[in-house]
């Protein structure tokens, strides 16, 4: 009988965010988002700074946000390898917006020395972050 | 001998000091917990990383990237030393250094140019007073609560320096931690990356894998293996900053273990010389109440 569920582990090098049986999995591949249920064949693929939406057995729907990964799909089970990863109830919204202005207050100095690439990716982060604590479930 | 008075109060000097011996260890204890902790958080992680790694570098076919190159002549290598902030936990320290010195001055009789990247004070103060150049340092890292961003922002230094020629080579230099009873210092390359680490399948995993179909991948193998290259540093990094904590309080569990365990005998001979010196005392002042008493009565 094929399988009607996947297994999804988030896992950052602290600890596990995520490990559930779930119904469907999104997540922001570098080449586009996609969406990966029961018995997709193997997949590789890196993430880029955003969200990773899922549907629990119960079908809620879940978000977690990733500061960018990999992501490795089987027939039985989807992992995804993110440097942080933090569940929607678990963002802290005003460090995020501090962070935000942080990095445009960097991006917008005409300064030497200061690492745009950096703050560029410390806003991606920050926005995505912004983003997703404003979803309305 | 010393009067009753002095040893008295070496014995409550001794005491105190057992307190404090005792209480460090037990922080100790409670510290390589949480260390332990985390190297069990991170284990997951590493593992399947290096696991879609190996599966990535089989199918990559021609790897160029330049991280995997070794630099034709190696005139400046790079030495990241990882040490703990503080003392107080045995000859931790002292073996990493020694196995450092050891490193360095066998490059330096080559006429290698030596940089390093300390953390913790104990290793940079010893680089301080051997005059060698230190690129970057970092405090209070080691042995604490640090995050993942603490590697990769080194790495990313490091990744840059090798780049840009200014490093030859990148070495990195911390305790394993082998046992409580045992951490061994050990030396290992980390530019350019001399082979990809395949994890240990065992016999079932192994036909599990043979039998998996080909990934897809997204983008191409060689463009993802690109990308997961400069995490693997950072991933070592990581893992060694795990490794040195653990073994720092491991290793000033075991110091302040023997302490207490010394302070125990210096309380225990004390008390006997005390003992001795107070006997003594009394036989003295009865011969001279006997003896007193004799010149009376003659």
């Amino acid at each position: 009988m094929a399988q009607q569920t996947i297994r999804l582990e988030i896992v950052t090098p602290e600890k596990y965010v995520v490990k559930q049986d779930v119904k469907i999995v999104m997540a922001p591949g570098t080449e586009g988002e996609f969406g990966i249920l029961p018995n997709h064949t193997p997949f590789l693929s890196s993430l880029e700074t955003g969200t990773v939406h899922f549907r629990d057995l119960q079908d809620k729907e879940h978000f977690v946000f990733i500061s960018g990964g990999f992501s490795e799909a089987l027939p039985d089970r989807v992992t995804i390898l993110a440097e942080t990863a933090e569940i929607r109830e678990k963002i802290d919204v005003d460090r995020a917006r501090a962070a935000y202005e942080r990095a445009q207050k960097r991006l917008s100095s005409s300064e030497e020395g200061v690492d745009k690439d950096r703050a560029r990716r410390a806003m991606d982060r920050a926005m995505a972050r912004i983003k997703l604590f404003g979803i309305k479930e | 001998m010393a009067s009753l008075k002095e040893i008295k109060s070496k014995i409550s000097g001794v005491k105190k000091t057992k307190q404090i011996t005792r209480a460090m260890n037990m922080v100790a204890a409670s510290k390589l917990r949480g260390a332990q902790q985390a190297m069990d958080g991170f284990r997951p992680y590493a593992e399947k990383f290096s696991e879609v790694l190996g599966n990535i570098a089989d199918k990559a076919a021609d790897v160029t990237s330049p991280l995997l190159i070794p630099k034709v002549e190696t005139k400046n290598v790079h030495v990241i030393m990882l040490t703990s902030d503080r003392g107080l936990c045995g000859g931790f320290n002292t073996n990493i250094m020694e196995k450092a010195e050891e490193f360095i001055e066998n490059l330096q009789s080559r006429e290698i140019t030596v940089s390093l990247t300390n953390f913790g004070k104990k290793g940079r103060n010893w680089a301080r007073k051997e005059k060698l150049t230190i690129d970057g340092e970092y405090l209070d890292v080691v042995g604490g609560k640090f995050a993942f961003n603490i590697a990769s922002s080194v790495g990313q230094k490091l990744i840059e320096g090798f780049l840009f020629g200014d490093y030859d080579e990148v070495h990195i230099v911390y305790p394993e931690f082998r046992s409580m009873a045992n951490q061994i210092p050990v030396i290992k390359q980390l530019l350019p990356i001399v082979s990809i680490e395949k994890p240990e399948e065992s016999e079932t995993e192994a036909a599990e894998s043979r039998y998996m179909p080909e990934h897809i991948c997204e983008p191409s193998a060689d463009a993802l293996l690109n990308i997961m290259l400069p995490k693997s540093i950072y991933i070592q990094i990581y893992h060694a900053l795990l490794e040195t904590s653990t073994s720092e309080h491991a290793a000033r569990m075991r110091a302040m273990d023997n302490a207490t365990k010394a302070c125990d005998d210096m309380i225990e001979s004390l008390t006997l010389t005390f003992n001795k010196a107070r006997q003594q005392t009394i036989t003295m002042e009865l011969m001279d109440i006997v003896g007193g008493a004799e010149a009376l009565r003659g």
